[in-house]
């Protein structure tokens, strides 16, 4: 089955630096800076990126971060609150615009 | 809910026989570089110092049936070490000047003479490990009284405990496995098990459940500590991180789960040459419950002899440690579990 996503390309994410090495260099370099152990753990960090990895529905990031926060020793019931984190967000997001449409109702009607 | 399982033997499925298993991971060496080779272009080679500790493998008997086991143990298993290869370790042990033993299995606390070759090692100031399964301290009333029986022998006491929380356990080891091992923690504990100032020491293994690698031991550990604190009053001392080899009842599972090629390139994508001065091939000697001698326990089950230049298979009764030192290891693709990330052992990580 031929699909946009396929799962070898992963493991491909360096070859991005053929078209321009220097920027791509420094987005790993920052990245890595990025997960490591700080003012947050490399554990908490891991456990925000696959919250972020869902709300930006990215298969590759649901993919190693799944596995990373595996590794790190979160629970399937840790993960998946997580998950409703981002999606809460997202959800929030979108409704909280309600009150512009809301706005928008009130401006156009007759009252 | 847990796939209850019978071993590989008692299924007579193909993976049973070690041929196979090694077959397998020859095969894998179209998909990545045999382990072999590796050593080589990192400018490494595998030899074996003077041993230190004996680890003695009393025997595949076990009242688990865990899915990652690599012994392939079980109930069915009647393969258990005698009395008399029992002494000839003691006789090793006495001509070797070693004083380290680690006593593994199956459950070893299964082998009738498991309490006799505990009180020997003891009386002859060895420092004594033993690798417990928790549950068999209350499967039955005459395991009982084993925490007794570890302090009043000063062993060191070294349990498998894959994770904190019961489903995540239970599929692997099976279902009630997890309340079990709680009840014997707490009963190892009221014993002074992992307790401060005690000197009885109680040391937790941990191993991922799935084809995934350990994370960093001491992040692990911090929230095992945690964890176990907070939901059942639990302390220990060490967690010890280890990655699952590709072996026996593992690699049954990677193989019907189609992931075996993706496991292996995880291995070595992580493989890390800093780990392998420390591989406890190195300083550790596995004997066999018939008495045979091999670098490692994983070798032990993938069958891979210690044998003289002849190729004569060596014995633990017509042995010296000399002739043992400088032995190059026997190496398959599965050694890429031991070298993968911050490497692996039976004490736990071997590099920061
Ligand atoms: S992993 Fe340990 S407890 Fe589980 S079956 Fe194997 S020997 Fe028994
Ligand atoms: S499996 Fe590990 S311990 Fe055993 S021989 Fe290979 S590298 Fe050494």
């Amino acid at each position: 089955m031929k699909t946009y996503y396929n799962p070898d390309d992963l493991a491909r994410f360096s070859e991005i630096s053929q078209y321009d090495k220097e920027l791509a260099d420094k987005f790993f370099k920052w990245y890595q800076e990025v997960f490591a152990e700080g003012a947050l753990s490399a554990r908490e960090k891991s456990l925000i990126a696959l919250a972020v990895a869902h709300a930006l529905q990215c298969p590759y990031c649901i993919h190693a971060y799944t596995e990373d926060a595996l590794a790190k020793g979160y629970s399937e019931e840790q993960m998946m609150e997580a998950v409703h984190v981002a999606a809460a967000i997202r959800g929030g997001a979108s409704l909280v615009h309600a009150t512009q449409m809301m706005n928008r109702i009130n401006q156009l009607s007759i009252s | 809910m847990p796939t209850p399982m019978a071993t590989l033997a008692r299924q007579q499925h193909p993976l049973a026989s070690t041929e196979v298993q090694l077959k397998y991971l020859d095969e894998v060496t179209g998909v990545v570089p045999p382990f072999a080779h590796q050593l080589q272009s990192a400018g490494l080679d595998l030899k074996a110092l003077a041993p230190e500790i004996l680890q003695i493998n009393v025997g595949k008997l076990c009242n688990q049936t865990c899915r990652h086991c690599h012994v392939d143990a079980g109930p069915d298993r009647r393969e258990v070490m005698s009395r008399e290869t029992m002494e000839q370790c003691l006789r090793f042990l006495d001509r070797s000047g070693m004083r380290i033993v680690d006593i593994t299995g199956g459950a070893p606390e299964m082998n009738p003479h498991y309490r006799w070759l505990v009180t020997e090692c003891h009386s002859r100031n060895c420092r004594v490990m033993t690798r417990c399964n928790l549950t068999i301290i209350v499967a039955a009333p005459r395991f009982r009284d084993l925490p007794e029986f570890f302090a009043k022998h000063q062993v060191e006491v070294i349990c498998s405990l894959p994770f904190y929380e019961a489903s995540r356990t239970d599929r692997q080891r099976g279902a009630g496995v997890f309340d079990a091992s709680i009840e014997a923690l707490k009963v190892l504990n009221q014993q002074g098990y992992g307790q401060p100032n005690t000197g009885l020491l109680l040391h937790l293994v941990y191993n991922p459940v799935g084809a995934f690698l350990s994370g960093p031991q001491h992040v692990l550990e911090q929230q095992f500590k945690k964890e176990l604190h907070q939901r059942f009053g639990i302390v220990f001392n060490n967690l010890y991180v280890i990655n699952n080899l590709p072996i026996s009842r593992f690699l049954a599972f990677l193989l019907q789960s189609g992931q075996f090629e993706e496991y292996m390139k995880k291995l070595v994508a992580a493989f890390n040459p800093a780990t392998v001065p420390a591989l406890m091939c190195r300083t550790t000697l596995s004997v066999g419950w018939d008495g045979y001698l091999y670098d490692c326990d994983f070798n032990q089950m993938l069958d891979l002899k210690i044998t003289n230049s002849n190729g004569t298979p060596i014995h633990i009764s017509d042995v010296t440690p000399e002739q043992l030192e400088g032995r190059a290891i026997r190496l398959s693709q599965h050694c890429y579990g031991c070298t993968a990330g911050a490497g692996s052992s039976c004490g736990g990580q071997l590099v920061q």
